[in-house]
């Protein structure tokens, strides 16, 4: 039902470009974001953070920063010793630096004031004496062992450098398939680590009621895990403990785990018995990071004559920064997701994550698969105008199948590569211009894959990764509940229009009760693209839950079988005799008063069969794969060496596309942040400090930067899908970096190893100053 | 987020009145007119007034006139955008219309004022950072340090003036008014500044910058800007060119201006391009040896967000495409 109880305008909400849900509040401001909530009585937090990259600490002082108008508390490591780490496998943060710092920008101390000024100020007042060790700020110097005058940035590590964590896979004969290849392409590329830059800095607001009850609000990505830590780092219990995640002002990864503000907001409150406030800077947001890695990539692919990859190695070495964060994951990321496009002989793959004593990275946009997608599509390129075959046409004969296992046991349902990469061939005219533009103009292509929600959760249990629960009321309103956070992705909007489809509603009639520990079910959170998916599928259930009894009710109202009821406009009908109807809401209170109180539920646990059975097979399977294929085009002026993208053109196969305004608009903002990737973005170091840390010098292109995006949405039918949906937040991403790459290649004639392709990069190609990056001494770091 | 210092704030009545609250507290006030520069600064931990004397209030300060005998006058308080948007800027002073409208953002340019773009602080990626961050890295001269970062056997602050419009205003030769407790008085934009990041212009604590006025230009004069930087928004330049040249009926070359800026803490007149100008046609060879003269004379150092290899390169490149600009429509 409408508003006014008028039947919606259209039978089915799944497919139309109908406005979000959430969009009204959001465009007029209306919309409470965690910095937006003030509570009476509210202290303001500010953290201390380490300026040196790498020390011990010898002594906190912070007697005069307690005497100072205003401050009402200071918390240091010892006040809050648990360790906690995203992963069950890396708990080595502490919400304050205990013993030793492992980065600039490392919290060491937190203090609260009854003003934001005060706390900063107060903040300057601590003094922490501290005794400086050697800083390790590369992956070279990570990969050394570490002598006499050094110290492990983890000492309790076990190997004699800073390795964090080696992974080593190999499927199929490789040495076979490299003996079986007629041709080997051997290249080595970097690509450079960058960060979120999400428009909303973290915020978080504590108060911890005289019932001992905790409720922390935080822009996050993930309140379930936060739950879990703040239990753990508490020590609480959890059920004590209320998670609320407001509207999120942008995620992209970068609020995917539990960071030291949070903690501090709820240790502080406990502690003062007053609401606290903490929110960070954009300095501080650049330090908290957990960015993209910068990963050091050795590609080598074996082609046999016809084309075919006989056999292919990849070597990562990712740059991790002081903490493990996903860094695991991460890890294997860089490996599990590259056979997911294309059928391989062979594949091994070796990956290296190092500590270094810069800000932890952690997952972006693409988790671990950007990275190796930008060298192996770089690399595609080459082979393609190697062989004189058109890149496009090359890509899709390679292609996987739909239906079909990869080389790393990976189970691949429907897969809409093919359609993507002719789509964006032929809206292009890509094989009339590649290779035949004018000087300084070129065109490029590559495409990708990408997960619809890891196949497994991050801790082990048994438990599904989403729950939802719909209720019906009286007056017909539906409220779905689901513990999804909404990073500006859309996830308010696809529950409701999972359920409004689901129950023949107009949408505005649903309303979205999310992120909420104390009254939603979980769901894992806003990370791997999982969302769609996996809560997507949890609230239909719950919705078929409920409609099977208003079409018990409605049936014996109208006389007919239950499941001859259809849902549609507002109306439950008989299938047959569409007349024979009632209004949904009348529907439902026969449903209420035959069965007392209305509400459905239902949950979403992935299948078992996704992958093999190997030690590290828990990265990489999900339900379905996204795929998607991209061309830009570029013009780079030869004496500047600046490059103006002039057009970019992205397909995604997302499945069913539930709204396809909102799938275009991830795909333009994917084409818009992978630009940024490609050509400009740098975590880039200075005497161990972030050099850049603030959105004037840190560049992420402006809109006058930004060229025509075409967005092309491709559908396939996913059987497992809600309504045959799949995945549309990252996977669009990972083909525009290397399309650029490949553009500018074609325009310049030489190849850039590396990114961001800058003008100073692009005039040293020209120079013949740059070529293929050579790997110095530490490579081989297979263990012996 | 980063909160401002406190501070009192006192809008003034007058020029007068500024000045005189500017005399009376010397170095605990500091004058704001547009507020883009300084209280981002202020955030920064890098100033910290105890009083702000607000200029906004001097509307008389706003007005832009034109007249063919005495020229252009802008009083110090016009924005940016007005400044850009101005008809007769854009008729008779193209190059700062140019200028003016390639200063960071349009919001930057309602604010920001012309007066507070010539006072712009010079900048430096060692300087512009929080007071955590200068900490951590280490004090410099600009701000409680003794040695230049950047340059560290310098004696001077090596911070860039990253103004747009000061090497415009230099090429055409303009002046400006400075208003202080003895009065006003008027020097050339090429003797405001001093090669001093540190100390980066004359202007005394007590004075304010009230007008800028622009001579009529010879006839047959045309000027441009051009400035390099990785963002066509935002951006402060990564190296900038002002030319102005005037040729007679002939078309030969009879007054020249080359001005750089953010290669050094001062708008950099290119004496020796100018010459090379002179008497010419102002053709290939010409304009060829004098964008040779600026890139050996432009010594950008390591501290904005390109390398200095890369700055030294591309002022070649600017200034040769600059003087392709003003030199085009003669032929």
């Amino acid at each position: 039902m409408g508003k006014n109880g008028a039947a919606p305008s259209q039978a089915h909400v799944v497919g139309a470009s109908l406005p979000r849900i959430d969009g009204y509040a959001k465009v007029t401001g209306a919309a409470i974001f965690a910095d937006d909530i003030a509570l009476p009585r509210m202290l303001f937090g500010k953290l201390l953070r380490s300026p040196h990259a790498h020390a011990r600490i010898l002594s906190i002082d912070y007697e005069r920063a307690l005497r100072h108008p205003g401050v009402v508390a200071v918390a240091v490591g010892g006040d809050l010793p648990a360790r906690y780490g995203i992963l069950p496998s890396a708990q080595d943060e502490t919400v304050f630096a205990i013993d030793k710092v492992r980065y600039v920008g490392e919290p060491v101390a937190g203090i609260v004031a009854e003003d934001e000024l005060a706390a900063q100020q107060a903040a300057a007042l601590i003094e922490v004496r501290y005794e400086t060790l050697p800083s390790v700020m590369s992956i070279d110097e990570a990969l050394l062992e570490v002598d006499g005058s050094g110290e492990k940035i983890h000492p309790e590590s076990r190997k004699a450098n800073n390795v964090h964590k080696e992974v080593h896979l190999t499927f199929g004969d490789l040495d076979a398939g490299f003996a079986a290849a007629e041709r080997i392409f051997d290249d080595e590329y970097f690509f450079e680590g960058n960060t979120h830059a999400a428009l909303e800095e973290h915020s978080a607001i504590a108060s911890f009621g005289a019932d001992g009850k905790l409720t922390l609000w935080s822009s996050t990505q993930t309140p379930h895990y936060l739950h879990r830590v703040a239990a753990s780092v508490l020590d609480l219990p959890a059920s004590r403990i209320r998670i609320i995640a407001p509207p999120v002002g942008g995620g992209f990864g970068g609020k995917t785990e539990p960071v030291a503000h949070e903690l501090a907001a709820a240790h502080f409150s406990r502690k003062t018995g007053r609401p606290v406030k903490f929110t960070l800077s954009r300095e501080e947001v650049f330090y908290t990071h957990r960015g993209r890695h910068p990963v050091r990539i050795h590609l080598q692919t074996g082609i046999r004559s016809d084309g075919s990859i006989a056999a292919c190695r990849l070597q990562t070495w990712l740059d991790g920064g002081g903490y493990g964060s996903y860094g695991v994951a991460t890890t294997y990321y860089t490996g599990a997701l590259l056979p997911v496009t294309y059928k391989m002989g062979a594949y091994a793959f070796d990956g290296c994550r190092v500590y270094t004593n810069k800000p932890p990275c952690g997952p972006k946009r693409g988790h671990g698969t950007t990275q190796p997608r930008y060298a192996f599509e770089s690399q595609l390129d080459e082979i393609a105008n190697a062989l004189g075959l058109d890149a496009g046409a090359y890509r899709a004969a390679i292609a996987i199948d739909p239906y079909s296992r990869t080389i790393n046991h990976l189970r691949v349902t429907s897969c809409g590569m093919r359609e993507a990469l002719s789509a964006v061939a032929e809206r292009t005219d890509y094989s009339e211009k590649h290779g035949k533009l004018a000087p300084g103009r070129g065109i490029g292509l590559a495409a990708s894959a990408y997960l619809c929600g890891a196949g497994l959760p991050i801790y082990w249990n048994p438990m599904p990764h989403s729950g939802a629960i719909v209720k019906v009321d009286r007056g017909g309103g539906v409220t779905v509940f689901c513990g999804t956070s909404d990073c500006g992705q859309g996830s308010q909007n696809m529950l409701a229009v999972i359920v409004a489809e689901t129950l023949g509603i107009d949408i505005l009639d649903v309303s979205v009760c999310a992120g909420d520990t104390d009254l939603t079910p979980v769901d894992l959170g806003s990370y791997s693209s999982r969302v769609t998916f996996m809560a997507g599928n949890a609230a239909r259930s719950a919705a078929l839950d409920v409609r099977e009894r208003i079409a018990a009710a409605a049936g014996a109202e109208l006389n007919i079988a239950p499941d001859r009821c259809v849902f549609e406009r507002g109306r439950v009908f008989d299938r047959d005799e569409p007349e024979r109807a009632l209004s949904f809401v009348d529907a439902a209170r026969a449903a209420e008063a035959s069965f007392g109180t209305l509400a459905g539920v239902g949950s979403y646990t992935p299948p078992e069969d996704l992958h093999g059975d190997f030690k590290g097979s828990g990265v990489g399977p999900s339900p379905a794969y996204s795929y998607s294929a991209c061309v830009a085009e570029v013009e780079v002026d030869f004496e500047t060496g600046e490059i103006r993208v002039e057009r970019i053109v992205l397909a995604h196969d997302c499945g069913r596309a539930l709204n396809p305004a909102i799938v275009e608009g991830q795909i333009e903002g994917s084409a818009y942040m992978g630009m940024g990737e490609a050509l400009m973005e740098e975590s880039a170091f200075r005497n161990d400090l972030h050099r850049i840390p603030n959105l004037l010098d840190y560049k992420t292109p402006t809109i006058l930067d930004t060229p025509r995006i075409e967005a092309i949405v491709i559908e396939t039918e996913e059987r497992e899908g809600p309504y045959g949906a799949k995945e549309a937040g990252e996977g669009p991403l990972n083909p525009v970096i290397p399309a650029i790459a490949n553009a500018v290649a074609d325009a310049i004639g030489a190849r850039i190893y590396a990114t961001p392709i800058t003008p100073e990069r692009v005039l040293q190609a020209l120079d013949g100053t740059t070529g293929k990056l050579r790997l110095r001494a530490p490579v081989a770091t297979r263990t012996a | 987020m980063l909160r401002l210092p406190t501070f009192d704030f006192q809008p003034a009545r007058s020029v007068e009145h500024a000045v005189a609250l500017l005399a009376v507290h010397g170095n605990d006030a500091l004058p704001v007119a547009g507020g883009t520069d300084l209280y981002a600064n202020m955030k920064l931990g890098l100033f910290a007034p105890r009083l702000v004397v607000g200029l906004r209030s001097l509307t008389e300060l706003r007005r832009i006139s034109f007249d063919s005998q005495h020229g252009l006058r802008i009083g110090a308080l016009c924005s940016l955008d007005a400044v850009a948007r101005d008809s007769a800027v854009m008729a008779h002073y193209p190059a700062l219309a140019r200028a003016a409208a390639m200063v960071g953002t349009p919001e930057i340019r309602n604010m920001g004022t012309i007066g507070g773009n010539l006072c712009l602080e010079t900048r430096c990626n060692y300087y512009n950072q929080s007071a955590e961050w200068r900490k951590a890295m280490g004090h410099c001269l600009k701000r409680d340090g003794d040695i230049c970062r950047v340059a560290v056997h310098s004696p001077t602050c090596k911070a860039i003036n990253a103004s747009d419009t000061a090497p415009v205003m230099l090429a055409y030769d303009a002046r400006i008014a400075l208003v202080g407790p003895n009065g006003e008085r008027s020097i050339a934009v090429r003797d405001f500044y001093q090669n001093d990041g540190a100390h980066a212009n004359v202007k005394r604590a007590d004075e304010i910058l009230t007008e800028i006025v622009l001579p009529v230009p010879t006839s047959g004069t045309r000027s441009t800007y051009r400035k390099l930087r990785l963002r066509n928004a935002f951006d402060f330049p990564l190296v900038g060119v002002a030319v102005a040249v005037a040729t007679d009926a002939d078309g030969i070359c009879t007054q020249a201006r080359v001005v750089l800026n953010a290669v050094g803490s001062a708008p950099l007149e290119i004496v020796a391009a100018e010459s090379l100008l002179l008497g010419t046609h102002l053709r290939g060879e010409s304009t060829a040896d004098a964008a040779e003269e600026v890139f050996k004379a432009g010594k950008p150092l390591e501290n904005a967000n390109a390398g200095l290899l890369y700055r030294k390169r591309m002022l070649r490149v600017l200034a040769q495409r600059a003087l392709e600009d003003v030199v085009r429509p003669l032929h």
